[in-house]
């Protein structure tokens, strides 16, 4: 029963997997960059919440409602002002601005932070669970995690396929030029994108946070099980980007089971295996 | 006033010289045809016209303003449009979301699917309208690239070789088509190597060559001029 204890809670947490890979993956697929910093503004967005809840004393999930407004704008902000004067047909000067980034993210909530670790009160849905069979125990949060998860991709999907929004950003993604011709402005249509990422990230942070500790320095390792969770799902597909999530969240709990120490071994070692059977992913979306 | 006003456009590529000192006028309403061999720089010109590349000096008024250093986006939106040489559809969407994507400025809801689907219905694709855009065959490609310029809802619209590579009926198909578009009140100018097709329905011929204007007014008048024929039919001007 362990173990199917241990399968069940893995894909509880194969949705926070999710939560971080999304946006990574809306923003490599709408105009290619790869977002060094997007562990960064997960706990960045983490730590504003942090502040909204000590101010305002508001419930985390209800920081949400604060927190993701600002997280989009700053969103926006951030790529008309500075991403978008790095995108081009060289893929080098996103990568080292977006790690740039990361260095200043990381540093400034030092700064203002201090590296002490911190978590989200969450209250009674923190602890609290139900018993879904004998030795089978489903938390409220985890649970609620995996559901967000789902609702996210669910909803980014409706976005990109039966919104104008949406279209824009298939639009641009499929050929930049073209898209401009038609009067789509590919830059204001990149910081849309950027400011719904943010959305999703900000989402991913206070989850993350009301789950775990946190500290300044914890966006890299994030950063890597949102990549892993979408190469596995394969690129451009965010279904599969939670597929992804849910095998990556699995093998950890398997390799926690087998020894504590080999759960984060044991999710690296699904996403290498996969990466070498197949290196397009599970789920790639149309052969381009 | 002219629609649309060129005036001494200058736009080099290094040291190759692609439009040099170039100017004419376009008056609302007309249907413009530009001749020119290979290399002459009409599709320079019509990537000068609609923003994708930025001139080195001159002018280019639309309705009375410079847009020369316009956006590619504004300029769509101010009216220009144009159609590829080789058609670039955007080929994971369906042909009415390719349309859609151009008819979604200043228009709300159900007024923008109805504007799309009268694109798709002058260009006569309403048909093909749930297809994938990547597996049309060419002569639908082409009027895809006609049907999201016409959907911009364009004043001014630029045809690059929409003619080339089509069979005698396919082109007679096209040629209706945009006959409709401009008795719809857009002004057309019209890059075509397929000369019979430019001729049986433009107003107005103007001849590139090396960058320069050499020939422009009434088709017969342009196609009888010496400098004309020397150039396509390799004639010796001295005879």
């Amino acid at each position: 029963m362990d173990w199917v204890n241990g399968i069940v809670q893995g894909v509880l947490v194969g949705g926070l997997f999710a939560l971080f890979a999304t946006g990574l993956s809306l923003i490599f697929g709408v105009m290619r960059i790869v977002n060094i910093a997007h562990g960064d503004m997960i706990i960045a967005c983490a730590y504003l919440a942090f502040t909204i809840i000590q101010l305002s004393g508001l419930h985390p999930l209800v920081s949400l409602l604060i927190v993701i407004p600002i997280a989009s704008l700053v969103g926006y902000l951030l790529q008309t002002a500075i991403l978008n004067r790095t995108l081009g047909k060289d893929i080098l000067p996103p990568l080292l601005v977006t790690f740039g980034l990361s260095i200043i993210v990381q540093n400034g909530l030092l700064e203002v932070y201090s590296a002490d670790s911190r978590r989200l009160a969450a209250g009674p849905i923190e602890t609290g669970s139900f018993p879904l069979a004998r030795g089978i125990d489903i938390g409220y949060l985890p649970l609620l995690t995996f559901l967000t998860a789902v609702v996210v991709v669910a909803g980014l999907q409706f976005v990109f396929y039966r919104t104008e929004i949406g279209r824009s950003f298939r639009a641009v993604s499929d050929d930049p030029e073209t898209s401009q011709l038609m009067g789509l402005d590919n830059r204001k249509v990149y910081g849309l994108a950027m400011a719904l990422c943010l959305a999703v990230v900000a989402i991913a942070g206070v989850f993350l946070a009301t789950r775990s500790n946190f500290d300044p320095f914890m966006g890299p390792s994030r950063l890597i099980f949102g990549f892993e969770a979408v190469i596995i799902g394969g690129l451009g597909n965010l279904w599969g980007t939670l597929v992804g999530g849910v095998i990556l969240g699995v093998a950890q709990a398997i390799g926690a089971q087998i020894d504590p120490g080999w759960q984060l071994l044991a999710g690296h070692i699904a996403f290498l295996v996969i990466l070498a059977i197949r290196p397009e992913g599970l789920f790639p979306r149309g052969a381009r | 006033m002219a629609l649309l006003s060129i005036k001494n456009l200058c736009k080099r590529f290094g040291a190759l010289v692609v439009t040099d000192d170039l100017s004419f006028d376009v008056n609302e309403g007309e249907i413009i045809g530009i001749l020119g061999p290979n290399g002459a720089g009409k599709t320079t010109l019509f990537n000068l016209i609609a923003g994708t590349i930025r001139s080195d000096a001159g002018e280019i008024l639309f309705n009375g303003t410079n847009v020369a250093g316009t956006g590619v986006a504004e300029r769509c939106r101010l009216g220009i449009s144009r159609s590829f040489q080789v058609p670039h559809p955007f080929a994971g969407m369906s042909v009415f979301e390719n349309v859609l994507v151009g008819a979604t400025f200043g228009r709300s809801g159900d007024d923008r699917f109805e504007y799309a689907l009268r694109a798709l219905d002058v260009a006569g694709l309403k048909q093909k309208a749930n297809l994938l855009a990547g597996s049309l065959p060419l002569l639908d490609r082409k009027r895809l690239e006609m049907a999201r310029a016409l959907a911009t809802e364009p004043r001014l619209l630029l045809l690059d070789e929409i003619a080339g590579g089509l069979t005698e009926r396919e082109c007679h198909e096209l040629l209706s088509a945009i006959r409709d578009v401009h008795s719809a009140g857009v002004t057309i100018v019209w890059i075509e190597h397929v000369v019979h097709a430019l001729l049986s329905v433009a107003e107005r011929l103007v001849v590139m060559n090396f960058g320069r204007l050499i020939a422009d007014g009434k088709p017969d008048d342009v196609m009888k001029s010496r400098e004309v024929k020397s150039i396509y039919l390799g004639e010796d001007v001295n005879v």
